[in-house]
């Protein structure tokens, strides 16, 4: 199976976005993660499992908690640096043209 | 096929440069940016309060489909000149990010096509080095559905 896709599978749900955005500043257990949902934890701990699986969260023990953090190597492999956010502004630029095209005619 | 949206990211800098030119008018490009019904159409969240003047403030919010809310961010306008300008700031809430500062410019090209420039500053080089690194987390905002689209054509 191709990787690649899955992180891009993995990075397309919203709630793993949060999950991500979440860890970019500091590790965290899959407690506090879920604190920040209201999914229930087994949904959370469905996401983090896959955020692991596809290397873009690791996962570091200490003590008797398993924090989760983020993966920057993976991140960096993700995609160039600057590519994804202008692809995203371009894909919400087009849908802006397409919205606007039909106030044209009026 | 290029893309029509061109980022300037100079390395060291906390800002970045987005500039776009569109195949509308100025006023309906302009227009996009104001009428809350059509922000939420355009960038895939709901629109809690659009005030566009200047002191005006704005709170937009995004949920998954299951209705749990996954971004909410927002912001105070400093700035609000009809069909040329607008300046206000950008906050995404529960979230690491410092506010960012954001200058919209808008330009007219002919009768038919229209220049967006936005500049956005960052409260540092880290900052903003970190959010083009995470273009998801600006996907939680706004068009996470187009995103969507976006990576699957990607596959």
């Amino acid at each position: 199976m191709n990787l690649r896709r899955d992180v891009f599978q993995a990075i397309a749900d919203p709630t793993r976005r949060a999950i991500l955005l979440l860890v970019t500043t500091q590790a965290m257990t899959a407690g506090a993660i879920a604190a920040n949902f209201d999914t229930a934890r087994p949904t959370v701990s469905k996401h983090l499992l896959v955020l692991t699986e596809c290397e873009l969260l690791k996962q570091e023990q200490k003590g008797r908690e398993v924090y989760y953090q983020l993966n920057p190597q993976k991140m960096k492999e993700v995609a160039d640096f600057v590519e994804p956010f202008r692809l995203l502004w371009d894909e919400r630029f087009n849908k802006l043209e397409s919205v606007m095209q039909k106030f044209k005619s009026t | 096929m290029g893309l029509k949206t061109k980022i300037t990211a100079e390395a060291g800098k906390q800002d970045l440069v987005i500039t776009r030119e569109f195949d509308l008018p100025l006023d309906l490009l302009f227009r996009a940016y104001v009428e809350p019904e059509i922000v939420e159409q355009w960038m895939g969240t709901k629109v809690l309060k659009l005030e566009s003047r200047k002191h005006g403030s704005w709170q937009f919010e995004t949920s998954d489909p299951q209705g749990n809310v996954v971004f909410r961010a927002n912001g105070v306008v400093h700035e609000f000149v009809p069909g040329q300008k607008i300046t206000r700031t950008f906050e995404m809430e529960n979230t690491p990010f410092p506010v960012q500062l954001e200058f919209l410019e808008f330009e007219k090209l002919t009768a038919h096509t229209s220049k967006l420039t936005m500049q956005i500053v960052y409260k540092s080089v880290a900052d903003r080095d970190g959010m083009l690194k995470l273009p998801f987390a600006q996907g939680i905002n706004m068009a996470h559905n187009r995103l969507q689209e976006a990576v699957n054509d990607l596959k």
